[in-house]
């Protein structure tokens, strides 16, 4: 009961943290204004590009997650890690990242001109799914890749000596998981990819790559016009949140049972599948990977040369990404239900431009809205993180409490014996990869410190921006690096805790 | 008894802050980095005024459109005049209060209320080692050889894309969307600020960026490249002014004065060619850095006042996107 009361309490904060800044930016304008046939066209785009990028990384993700799941190699947990690095990088790194493999003087067209092919552009739709993929096809394969490591090896072990292979496991065991975990991995892409801005523009090639969230940052930049930004705000918020009720309510509740956690024995599987994992594994981390280490490569030797100041940034974006961690599992653990999971997939569904506009328009009735800036960011990347923790996290707390929590009754354990022997233990990997990638996401995230940003309280994607601002693209580059690693570290950290405790 | 002298002598470094005047200004992020004007401006300023100047940095104009007459800023800096049409409208602003004829500007300046601080001329850049022949005009852009690219800036998102689009208008008028057709094949992409564009021109993607003429002293004095060139047109080049604004209701009119006062003596001036890279407002060009003086430059400036920018903007920003949506 009192869980309850404290998932509706907590449920409607978030709701109002998304929504009143909406109403604070609609209150603060001329009206709404009913968008334009060029807003209409972006819209159309907008999702369009949206909906093929959740299918290309979803579907892709499949194969990937289910080598990793049973492929086992010296090296794997790093390969698994690394892979999820893009998810994390800063979208002006990534885009130069994959320019040096993909664009028109990149790896590829080198490899190609080699053999007298013509050069291949990547500019236009075919760059923003690129791009797209790439920034998600790691949160889609860890996702699936959760969803694989969740059936009770019990089952396996079963299939295994019934003889179960190929397409029976898949049909029997295999497919009723992928039920369960793709509506909710494409339900969190596509919303992600709603808000895609300088990446659909740059790698688009030009205007025909229009999205809904350019017209609101136009508006507001430009036009200074609340009203529109307030109307395009709420068609962006009203695509999304349609696309996560409906992916919710659709997504298959199968529960895989219950099982003891002995590792899996894989023996006996054909050799081509075993080539095909192999071939999946390979693509993909080189897909992942390669641009990440020319990023890495072309910034490393100059980190010496940054500055005392890039140093202390990045030591408060460490803080800043730790305190929204804390913050963030919180509330997350708070809304471990259908609707929480819901209302949580609105944060990103938001457009950061008119959360921060809108934070901006109700603190300046309290007072200087300079002076909260580090809460204000730290909440803003609490609730961007909070759709993706969420996903994670529901389907372990939900297989928990219906494994456990009938022996837990019967034994009369406490709510807080529950928390301690039960469930933090039960939950602790979960918990372990979900914090890294809170951690991670918030030292990336530029979020609404560009409005709020003094020079205080600078961070280090917002120094990073300075230095490519100010000519200075080789420390740029040093200062991504610093900020590659550091998120990566931050990551490896809680993911190592989560093992450890679990 | 310890912490009662701890809690007096906070008590008394709080009175003493209170004391000191502050002078708030709204400035642009790249304006108050490390690596901008911001500081050395703020050290050199609090060395003369007995005060303290406290950056604000961020989206200038959006934010003061937000804020209203209730504003904090005494002063603005980092203004654009293709969008202060909508921020004189607001009568947020007072009178520059400085005489127009001090400065030394391509064109003659009759605005009393925005300031110019420094300028430059919105300029192709490109890299000598790539691109063998150096364009002279628009036409030269269209006939970029085979596989030669540009990157520019988008015009809703950016305040040098916008440049570009109006420098296009005036040099075409009506022919401005048909040129921008046949230019869209030579065009690699465009981004939505300066930085990506930029990134994309010194990574190698691309052979042309659109930047400013005072881009390669950057290059020269930093980096002692050479290879970086402004392609100087035929047609002139649309000239970009950065203003500054003194806030009508400022609490601390005398220190805003003084500030603008400070921003046309040499102290000023001096510090802007190697700080923001563009030339200083107030100088002539015997005052500059040998870099600066030595950068070639246009015959003829092209420029439009915010209200004619204003006008022509959206016309403007509707062909350039129709035509390279084709």
């Amino acid at each position: 009961m009192a869980s309850r009361v404290v998932a509706i309490i907590m449920g409607a904060a978030v709701l109002a943290a998304i929504l009143l800044p909406l109403g604070a930016v609609w209150s603060a304008s001329d009206g709404l204004v009913r968008p334009t046939a060029d807003d209409w066209a972006s819209i159309r785009f907008t999702v369009y590009q949206a909906s093929l990028s959740a299918v290309i990384s979803v579907g892709l993700a499949i194969p990937v997650a289910r080598a990793l799941f049973y492929r086992h190699f010296w090296g794997r947990d790093v390969v698994v890690m690394l892979m999820g690095a893009p998810f994390i990088l800063p979208v002006i790194v990534a885009v130069l990242g994959l320019i040096s493999v993909f664009g028109q003087n990149g790896l590829v067209n080198g490899v190609l001109g080699y053999f007298g092919v013509k050069t291949v552009s990547i500019y236009g739709l075919q760059g923003i799914l690129l791009a797209h993929v790439f920034f998600n096809l790691p949160l889609a394969t860890r996702m699936v890749l959760a969803a694989w490591g969740a059936i009770p090896t019990e089952r396996l072990r079963l299939a295994q000596s019934l003889g179960l292979s190929g397409l029976a496991l898949f049909r029997i065991i295999e497919a009723p998981m992928l039920l369960r975990v793709i509506p909710a991995a494409f339900a969190v892409i596509f919303v992600i990819c709603l808000s895609s801005f300088a990446v659909a523009l740059t790698l688009g090639g030009g205007p025909k790559a229009t999205t809904l969230e350019l017209a609101i940052y136009q508006a507001f930049r430009f036009d200074f016009d609340l009203g529109k930004a307030a109307s395009l705000g709420m068609i962006q918020l009203g695509l999304a949140g349609s696309a996560a009720v409906a992916l919710t309510l659709i997504g298959v509740r199968t529960d895989l049972g219950q099982g003891l956690d002995r590792p899996v024995l894989r023996i006996g599987d054909p050799v081509w599948r075993i080539i095909l994992d192999v071939f999946h594994i390979m693509w993909a981390a080189a897909f992942l990977l390669v641009p990440l280490g020319m990023v890495m490569a072309y910034g490393l030797w100059g980190i010496s040369s940054l500055g005392g100041d890039v140093w202390i940034a990045a030591g408060r974006s460490i803080l800043m990404a730790l305190a929204s961690t804390v913050l963030c599992l919180g509330i997350a653990l708070c809304l471990m239900h259908k609707w929480g999971e819901v209302i949580g997939s609105l944060g990103i569904a938001i457009s950061p431009l008119v959360l921060g506009t809108g934070v901006f328009l109700m603190l300046r009735k309290i007072g200087n809205p300079f002076e909260y800036a580090l809460v204000v960011t730290l909440c803003v990347n609490a609730l961007m993180a909070l759709p993706f923790v969420l996903r994670i996290l529901r389907p372990a707390a939900e297989d928990t409490r219906a494994h456990y929590g009938r022996l837990a009754q019967s034994l009369g354990l406490s709510p807080w014996a529950w928390v301690r022997w039960v469930l933090v233990p039960r939950m602790a990997r979960t918990l372990g990869f979900a914090a890294g990638l809170v951690a991670a996401l918030a030292m990336g995230d530029l979020g609404v410190i560009a409005l709020f940003g003094t020079a205080e309280h600078a961070t280090l994607p917002l120094k990073l921006y300075q230095l490519m601002g100010a000519y200075r693209m080789s420390q740029a580059a040093a200062a991504a690096v610093l900020l590659v690693g550091i998120s990566l570290g931050l990551f490896w950290l809680f993911e190592r805790l989560g093992r450890r405790y679990a | 008894m310890k912490h009662l002298t701890l809690a007096a002598g906070l008590l008394a470094a709080t009175s003493v802050v209170a004391e000191t005047p502050v002078l708030s200004i709204y400035a642009p992020d790249y304006f108050t980095s490390e690596w901008g004007p911001g500081p050395a401006i703020e050290q050199a300023f609090e060395a003369t005024c007995a005060c303290d100047l406290e950056f604000s940095a961020g989206d200038v104009l959006p934010r003061l459109m937000l804020e209203g007459s209730s504003t904090n800023a005494d002063i603005v800096i980092g203004l654009n005049t293709d969008v202060t049409k909508k921020a004189r409208e607001t009568g947020l602003f007072a009178a520059h209060g400085q005489n127009n004829a001090d400065l030394d500007l391509p064109i003659a300046w009759a605005d009393d209320v925005f300031l110019p601080f420094d300028w430059a001329y919105v300029s192709f850049v490109y890299d000598e080692t790539r691109l063998a022949t150096a364009p002279s005009g628009f036409e030269d852009l269209v006939n970029l050889p085979e596989g030669s690219k540009i990157v520019i800036q988008d015009p809703r998102s950016s305040i040098s894309g916008l440049a570009l689009v109006l420098w296009v208008k005036a040099v075409y008028g009506d022919q401005a969307e048909a040129y921008w057709a046949r230019l869209a094949p030579k065009i690699l992409t465009v981004t939505k600020g300066w930085s990506e564009a930029y990134g994309l021109f010194t990574s190698g993607e691309a052979d042309v960026v659109l930047s400013f003429n005072t881009s390669p002293a950057y290059h020269i004095a930093a980096e002692s490249d050479l290879t970086k060139k402004a392609a100087i047109f035929d047609e002139g080049h649309y000239a970009f002014f950065e203003l500054v604004a003194k806030v009508a209701g400022t609490d601390q009119p005398e220190l805003a004065d003084q500030f603008m006062s400070f921003v046309m003596s040499d102290a000023f001036q001096s510090l802007i060619p190697e700080t923001n890279w563009s030339y200083p407002a107030a100088q002539p060009a015997s005052a500059w850095p040998a870099v600066f003086a030595d950068l070639p430059m246009p015959d003829k400036a092209i420029f439009y006042d915010d209200v004619t920018a204003a006008q022509l903007r959206d016309e403007a920003i509707a062909e350039w996107r129709r035509a390279l949506s084709q």
